[in-house]
């Protein structure tokens, strides 16, 4: 499909590293965070650039293992690997990395990787109510305190403001892109909008993603779709994240002939799904706003039924497939529960996939999505 | 009208050969599979349209793992051509449950035979023909002498989970004298437990269809009856019904 502010994204991310390492030369810090429960907000008040340091690559977990058990999931041994190996140029860059008490293994991984980089450890709580939502703003004003000391700057309420408006936009123009595939059919495949959501998240240059990202929502709400692709089944992939890297499932879906409509993960659809508010109490708003997003860390999980019933109504969805990492114990175990939910309250097919980052059950994997399909014809 | 499907599993290449027009089975063969799938497909073919009276089939559908590799009209998955054949054997089971060379799959499925659910085990050997094939190996058993063992030995407990540790521990249980009998109805309860924690994946339904090479065993299908706790249909020709269904699906392509 042509698309040319899509090759011109593409192009342009293409120099994430290069545009990176000229802002940190010009005296811009860089904050890694592995996790979509860190506020990109206050990095930004900090005129500091945040980056994604989740693990996508298979290459690192080998190294990963030598210290970490095999049985953790591969999401966490890459992040990890990457760390004794110094290979990734984003965690390399950081001059300060943030991580979150998710879960277990990310919790205990991360004491590891204080022995690599300066780690604020935010303590997150598993329940999402107003208690729960005071102690994430006072380990948001914690964090806040740890920027101003390590770098030596004041972060007040207009440059939380200032980066509230800006995530927002980020978030908005990110959107657009991502709701053209509620389109019969979508002008996008599910690894283009995996591909275009993964990359921004290395962006150092906020208004310059927004121009993009706005491009290609303009260009392809004006291209006429292959009507050869209205025959594939709509599929909606929930669950683990998944990154260029990460992405067999999505393009085993493709290539078997789904078009993977919406991805219910923290690595595309849950970024987007909510806005800050902008005025009054900001680190209140941002507390609530990041709290809410459903993860399968939190216990209960309601809010991931609510948006998924939701997501599935906007997309058009035919069937649900359900990424668990090997394990994740947290979303293998609320896997039961969903397929219960989706067979007997949507009355959808539901398919639940459970792999890691490496290519040797790929065709184990194939089989059990062509047959999947096969049962929607 | 004649149509085909092909099934080519790890073990066996299955050819089963269907007149359009009655659904009857005219023909149908069994060969290794061996390494080389794409000619083995090809042979177990022509050796069932032979027995079919030689004619052209209208088209030819195929499944198993080496699918890929053959020269068909469509490529199915043998969950779904295992569903399909045995609904049409046995349209009142509720689930499919297939044991083959190196796989096991369960699958349940709707009143119209559609598919509601599967599970498989497809990474580890415990609970597949391997197992057993292993087993015969060991103890010198035909086929036929397992049957007889079944019904004669009382289970002895193997409990290594895994196929290749399991090989020792018989080895060891033999040496010191067990009776192979025993032994052998030890190893048949372990598959047969393997077959319950699959099937407890899907939501159980009253009737099961026993498929693939492991049926051929009736003192197997006799005792996963009584795990299961209600009746186990065994097809007359078990191994063929991935094939059976490729072929009535074919036909049903024609027919459309």
């Amino acid at each position: 499909m042509n698309c040319s502010s899509l090759a011109e994204f593409i192009k342009e991310t293409d120099k994430n590293v290069l545009n990176l390492q000229k802002c940190k030369t010009s005296g811009q810090k860089v904050i890694g965070l592995y996790c979509i429960y860190a506020p990109i907000e206050i990095p930004l008040a900090a005129k500091a650039i945040p980056v994604s340091l989740c693990g996508t690559k298979n290459d690192s977990i080998p190294k990963a293992e030598t210290v970490l058990p095999r049985t953790v999931c591969p999401l966490i041994k890459s992040s990890f690997g990457f760390a004794l190996l110094d290979s990734c140029p984003y965690l390399a860059a950081s001059d300060l990395v943030v991580a979150e008490t998710t879960c277990d293994g990310k919790k205990k991984m991360y004491e590891l990787l204080g022995n690599y980089k300066p780690v604020f450890l935010m303590q997150l709580p598993q329940i999402q109510n107003e208690a729960a939502k005071d102690y994430v703003k006072k380990e948001f004003q914690r964090l806040i305190a740890r920027i101003e000391a390590d770098f030596g700057v004041k972060i007040g309420d207009q440059d939380l403001r200032e980066a509230i408006k800006l995530a927002n936009s980020l978030r908005q123009a990110l959107k657009e892109v991502l709701d053209l595939a509620k389109r019969k059919p979508s002008p996008l495949t599910g690894m283009e909008i995996l591909n275009i959501s993964f990359r921004t998240s290395f962006m150092p240059d906020y208004n310059h993603s927004i121009e993009l990202l706005k491009n290609i929502s303009k260009e392809l709400s004006e291209l006429t779709p292959d009507p050869t692709l209205s025959k594939r089944p709509r599929i909606l992939l929930t669950g683990v994240p998944t990154g260029m890297g990460s992405h067999k499932v999505v393009e085993l879906l493709e290539t078997c002939g789904a078009s993977v409509v919406c991805l219910d993960n923290c690595s595309v659809y849950k970024k987007v799904l909510l806005e800050v508010e902008e005025d009054g109490d900001l680190l209140d708003h941002l507390a609530k706003r990041y709290l809410d997003m459903h993860c399968a860390i939190m216990s209960p999980n309601p809010n991931r039924y609510a948006v998924l019933k939701t997501l599935i109504q906007e997309f058009s969805v035919d069937a649900v497939v359900d990424l668990t990492w090997q394990g994740c114990q947290t979303y293998e175990i609320e896997s039961y529960s969903l397929k219960n939910w989706v067979h007997d309250t949507l009355k959808l097919p539901f398919l639940q996939i459970i792999t890691d980052f490496s290519s040797s059950d790929t065709e184990q994997i194939k089989v059990r999505i062509e047959a999947f399909l096969e049962m929607l014809a | 009208m004649l149509v085909a499907g092909i099934d080519v599993g790890s073990v066996a290449a299955k050819a089963v050969v269907l007149e359009v027009e009655t659904l009857k089975v005219v023909g149908s063969a069994i060969l290794p599979t061996g390494w080389e799938v794409k000619t083995q497909g090809q042979t177990v073919l022509k050796k069932a349209l032979a027995k079919a009276g030689g004619l052209s089939p209208h088209l030819v559908f195929a499944t198993g793992y080496g699918r890929v590799s053959l020269e068909a009209d469509k490529t199915i998955t043998e969950i779904t051509c295992h569903a399909k054949g045995a609904y049409h054997l046995f349209p009142h089971t509720g689930i499919v449950l297939d044991i083959g060379g190196q796989d096991s799959k369960v699958i349940s499925l709707n009143k119209d035979g559609s598919i509601q659910d599967f599970a498989m085990n497809d990474k580890c050997a415990a609970g597949t023909g391997r197992f057993l094939e292993m087993l015969l190996q060991i103890l010198n058993f035909s086929f036929a002498e397992l049957n007889e063992a079944i019904t004669q030995g009382i289970p002895v407990e193997i409990t290594s989970q895994c196929a290749v540790f399991a090989e020792t521990e018989i080895v060891s249980l033999l040496a010191k004298g067990a009776n192979p009998c025993d032994v052998a109805a030890g190893v048949i309860r372990s598959i047969v437990n393997r077959v319950r924690a699959l099937t407890s994946r899907v939501s159980l339904h009253d009737e099961c269809t026993f498929t693939g090479g492991l049926a051929q065993s009736l003192g197997l299908a006799k005792l996963i009856s009584e795990v299961l706790g209600h009746k186990v249909n065994v097809p007359a020709y078990p191994q063929t019904v991935g094939a059976l269904g490729a072929a009535l699906l074919a036909a049903e392509a024609v027919c459309s």
